[in-house]
């Protein structure tokens, strides 16, 4: 579980890219803004994962799965 | 092909309106500026009395605005605020002095780089040197700490202001000062420089345009989309200054421009540091805040500072070289860069 709402870009990016090294089967991952949720969904899937968005009042989670 | 589409096309509409601007009677090489811009809206509100650059910049007002259109309509406008707000307006102000030591922001740099000014290549070496340095910083943790949701007046506090600045503009234009000769004198028609920068507005909204994000994205995970839209600004403005005859290869005689290369280095060096620092170069500011972002308010806020303090100090450049306090305030610039960029290190647990 990655909690990078409340950080600007590239933030979410580089704490999502230190769990991910740690080559977990899933992960979620908490952002508030489009650009950390884009963001994040290209480094996922570039590592490999699938991603699902669930959108909450301009919060968002992305769940990471291999 | 999809995802690079967008950053594309910005950069390519960047360069037209860029040659468009200039053709209209913007300064050369100076179709956009945001460096430049804000610094002649500071000469305009009698921040600074360089009387050679005071205008107030109907550009900015259009991609703050363009901006704002774009996110309210695709959902994405929110104000959040509060991530170290200080700290960044003291660095928009250094960014400003790097910038104003160079002779633009990292957008004109490019621009400059498609007129054929070769200064504006030793520009763009120091830029990805700070953004290297910045980029190390980020990997060791650094970070202006979260930000947190605002009221809607915060958010939008700004670019109201931005617009209330135009109209006062055009109904008590006596208020303002407006320079009678120098680049501030060199202007486009107010509705094509508005329309400009609205259309810029709402493209860099949507792509997330950024100057140093591009350069920093590759340098840390190997993703080029926003350096396409980088590249895409110089190959536009190139072949567009190749078509209309106004290419000129070399150092010396640029417009706007001077040939001291340690200072065009270290100038943008502080631009390109400061840049990832905050998040995003003067452009991607202009675009946050009219997303609703009160820290990118702060930000450009701090520019508008920095650009006055550049010229009551004797820090900016002009045509001639570096002014004459330029380099100690080179080192000024560089010092506060250092200090925050250490305090602001997180340890990791």
């Amino acid at each position: 579980m990655v909690d990078a709402r409340g950080f600007a870009c590239p933030i979410p990016v580089l704490m999502t890219q230190k769990e991910l090294a740690k080559g977990p089967a899933s992960l979620e991952v908490m952002v508030d803004n489009h650009a950390a949720r884009e963001n994040v969904t290209r480094l996922a899937e570039s590592a490999g994962y699938a991603v699902a968005v669930k959108e909450d009042n301009g919060e968002y989670t992305l769940t990471l799965t291999k | 092909m999809k995802k690079f589409l967008p950053v594309l096309l910005t950069g390519i509409v960047i360069g037209v309106c860029a040659l468009a601007l200039t053709a209209a009677g913007n300064p050369a090489n100076m179709g956009f500026c945001i460096a430049c811009f804000l610094r002649d809206i500071a000469g305009a509100i009698k921040l600074h009395s360089a009387a050679v650059v005071q205008y107030v910049r109907p550009e900015i007002i259009g991609i703050i605005v363009g901006a704002m259109a774009a996110a309210l309509i695709k959902k994405e406008w929110k104000a959040v605020g509060g991530s170290s707000p200080f700290t960044r307006f003291m660095l928009a102000i250094a960014v400003m002095i790097g910038a104003l030591v160079f002779l633009g922001c990292p957008l004109r740099m490019v621009i400059r780089i498609g007129g054929g000014d070769l200064n504006a290549i030793v520009g763009l070496v120091g830029f990805i040197a700070g953004i290297f340095v910045g980029t190390i910083a980020l990997k060791k943790g650094f970070t202006l700490k979260r930000a947190y949701q605002q009221t809607c007046v915060e958010g939008s506090f700004l670019p109201v202001m931005f617009v209330v600045l135009l109209v006062l503009v055009s109904v008590v234009p006596s208020l303002f000062a407006f320079s009678a000769e120098g680049p501030g004198s060199m202007a486009a028609p107010v509705i094509l420089a508005l329309a400009a920068g609205l259309v810029v507005g709402v493209l860099a909204q949507r792509s997330r345009f950024c100057m140093a994000g591009g350069i920093r994205d590759s340098i840390m995970f190997n993703q080029w989309n926003l350096t396409l839209g980088f590249v895409a600004v110089i190959a536009t403005v190139l072949i567009g200054n190749l078509i209309l005859g106004k290419f000129n290869l070399g150092f010396a005689e640029q417009p706007v421009a001077h040939t001291d290369g340690l200072m065009n280095f270290l100038g943008m060096g502080i631009v390109g540091w400061g840049s990832v620092l905050l998040g995003g170069c003067p452009l991607r500011q202009l675009i946050l805040t009219g997303e609703g972002n009160s820290d990118s308010a702060i930000t450009v806020t701090g520019f508008v500072v920095g650009a006055a303090i550049a010229h009551n100090f004797g820090t900016a450049s002009s045509a001639a070289g570096a002014g004459a306090n330029g380099p100690a305030a080179v080192i000024a610039c560089y010092a506060l860069l250092l200090i925050v960029t250490l305090i602001n290190i997180k340890k990791a647990k």
